[in-house]
């Protein structure tokens, strides 16, 4: 857990961790005391942290848009959904196919990386985009002439996280307190989020991040400073791509269900802008831009609604609509007051040993 | 070519579309030389810097590096083989601290993988020390540690320089390609470049530089290239090049005349 704050109060630092281990152990019974939507909202809104930090490896590190993003969290999805679920009647064990699913995932980030080495900004952007389309539009019609995704009506029935008979679908009674299954998921959520963030923290402080780094400054300059930008452009797409991977194929076990719908492009648009909300390349700010872009519309629903029919008596406006004017509203104040996000990438600042005042 | 040879350019041809940007140059730069590239704007210095980094591929003839042809390598080989640049429109890793550009530079000599760095291995452990250690010693060895921690694009002009010439260091070449490092320094921070550019061949680095300073190029190019529309015109040592009719005309008879009269 060190690796995960860094200060000069190591006393403060140990209270921070236990207080934060805390919070994250009770909040799901709190969240079910509102209602069991809210474990489920919550879950969700891990499982963005998940991407956008994914994503982050690609754009914030490497400084390389990519706006299909959404297709390799489908990939996860339906490699998990294929091997899991009665449309095959295969029924690997999750911890069998999360990898296979990063790895499927990781190869089709290496097969949108290489075509695309050599553009940057809005073409890359393009490109990207024009990806995450033919990856949800081949899920759309691959039921024909042999139905492998079973096209738009998606794969249903697929099955939950299992240990053996320990099942992450049902509810267990522990102690007095009722394990439902969201609560399951969201321990095993919040497990594989802190394995990430500590991943991508260590990543970033290493000589691979400073190479992302790098190529993200100038490309020629870090050409000519011996980085072998095609081999670390790739890496980023892979490691991007193998994180949305493993979203994807929890996302398939969570759900239950699956199909195209879920991987359309304005999802590839909404991580991207968790990412540039928080902080571009700052691993917490795009945790803080993932968590309010997806709490935020949920309060909104079931607040707006009620709010309306308290004051006026009746719902003038749709809460969809208000959420998508305060979105719009957000991100264009963003751009004005703080366009390197919320929490922006920070100076890191290194004490050496050896290093003195001079 | 004699074994004191460290680079060799022979026949070297570059056109931009109908430009002739560079036909047929040749020369060869010994070991631990300073060696001057200069001539008037647009003569070619920057271009040919290009192909010899790799960022162009040259039309024709062909760079030998320590006895080994450079031809086809993509940058980032050539500066495993031992050539770092510096660039005239400074290029640095703006919003990265000082201290991490150079540790940046460390990057072709060091070898931590995806897994090192996310295991922090002992091995990745002790690299990772010693890049810091030594990026710390190269801004040092320049003169701007006290600059260590801040943005790269908040130090002065004159330390971005001196950063510049860290970066490339950290990168242990046998040969230093400066493109311009004076430009834009006032008469103190050429003084001190010299030093450092002293300093550096006196440890051991070759270096080839391209400066329109010609006080500097003169009291501290052991031999100088003079390039005009992509042609040498003159090569040898810097008292005899500026003497080289040729070479006033290629100025105009103006600037080295008056420089050099100055210096």
């Amino acid at each position: 857990m060190h690796a995960l704050i860094e200060t000069r109060h190591p006393a403060m630092a140990k209270i921070g961790v236990v207080l934060i281990a805390v919070v994250l152990a009770v909040l799901p019974f709190a969240l079910a005391g509102i209602g069991t939507a809210w474990v489920r909202i919550t879950n969700l809104a891990i499982l963005y942290i998940l991407l956008s930090l994914g994503l982050n490896i690609v754009v914030g590190f490497a400084g390389l848009l990519d706006l299909g993003y959404i297709a390799f969290y489908a990939v996860g999805a339906y490699v998990y959904a294929l091997l899991a679920s009665p449309h095959f009647d295969l029924h690997l064990p999750f911890f069998v196919i999360l990898p296979i699913g990063a790895l499927v995932a990781c190869m089709f980030g290496v097969l949108l990386g290489t075509p695309t080495l050599k553009l940057r900004g809005d073409y890359l952007a393009i490109v990207t985009l024009g990806f995450g389309e033919i990856i949800r539009i081949f899920l759309n019609n691959l039921s024909q002439p042999i139905n492998i995704t079973n096209g738009p009506q998606g794969i249903t029935l697929i099955d939950p996280f299992r240990f053996g008979t320990f099942s992450f679908a049902k509810s267990e009674t522990v102690a007095g307190l009722t394990f439902s299954g969201p609560i399951k998921y969201y321990y095993l959520l919040v497990i594989v989020v802190l394995v990430v963030i500590v991943i991508n923290l260590r990543l970033q402080n290493s000589r691979i991040g400073r190479a992302w780094e790098a190529i993200r400054e100038d490309e020629i300059a870090a050409r000519s400073m011996g980085i072998n930008t095609r081999n670390m452009k790739l890496l980023a797409f892979a490691m991007g791509a193998s994180f949305g991977g493993v979203a994807g194929g929890m996302f398939s076990a969570i759900q239950g269900f699956i199909s195209p719908e879920s991987f359309v492009l304005v999802e590839s648009v909404n991580i991207l802008a968790m990412v540039v909300l928080g902080g571009m390349g700052n691993i917490w700010g795009v945790i803080l831009g993932a968590l309010l872009l997806s709490f935020v519309p949920e309060v909104l629903r079931y607040t707006v609604g009620p709010a309306q029919q308290a004051i006026f008596g009746r719902t003038l406006i749709d809460p969809e609509v208000i959420r998508m004017l305060l979105f719009g509203i957000t991100l264009v104040a963003m751009m004005l007051f703080r366009p390197a996000g919320i929490l922006p990438s920070a100076l890191r600042k290194r004490e050496l040993e050896t290093a003195r005042p001079a | 070519m004699s074994a004191s040879d460290l680079l060799v350019a022979q026949g070297i041809t570059k056109r931009f579309g109908g430009v002739q940007a560079l036909s047929g140059v040749d020369f060869s730069i010994r070991q631990r030389e300073i060696y001057g590239l200069i001539g008037p704007n647009g003569a070619g210095k920057t271009s040919l810097f290009n192909v010899l980094t790799g960022i162009y591929e040259a039309d024709g003839g062909q760079f030998t590096f320590e006895d080994k042809p450079l031809t086809g390598l993509k940058p980032h080989e050539v500066a495993a083989r031992g050539i770092a640049r510096t660039f005239q429109n400074i290029r640095l890793f703006a919003n990265l601290s000082a201290l991490e550009n150079v540790m940046i530079g460390r990057h072709v000599r060091t070898h931590a993988t995806v897994f090192g760095a996310v295991f922090r291995n002992a091995a990745t452990r002790a690299e990772e020390k010693a890049i810091e250690k030594r990026g710390y010693a190269l801004l040092e060895y320049v003169g701007v540690e006290r600059r260590a921690n801040d943005l790269a694009r908040h130090l002065a002009y004159g330390d971005q320089r001196k950063l510049e010439i860290a970066r490339a260091l950290a990168t242990d070449p046998r040969l230093l390609a400066l493109d311009e490092p004076a430009a834009g320094m006032n008469a103190t921070e050429t003084a001190a470049l010299r030093s450092l550019l002293e300093n550096i061949r006196r440890d051991g680095t070759t270096i080839l530089l391209i400066e329109h300073d010609m006080k500097l190029v003169m009291s501290i190019c052991d031999r100088v290239l003079v390039l005009d529309y992509g042609k040498k015109i003159a090569e040898g040592v810097a008292a005899a090049v500026q003497k080289d009719p040729k070479v006033i005309a290629a100025y105009l008879g103006g600037d080295v005349e008056l420089d050099v009269a100055r210096a």
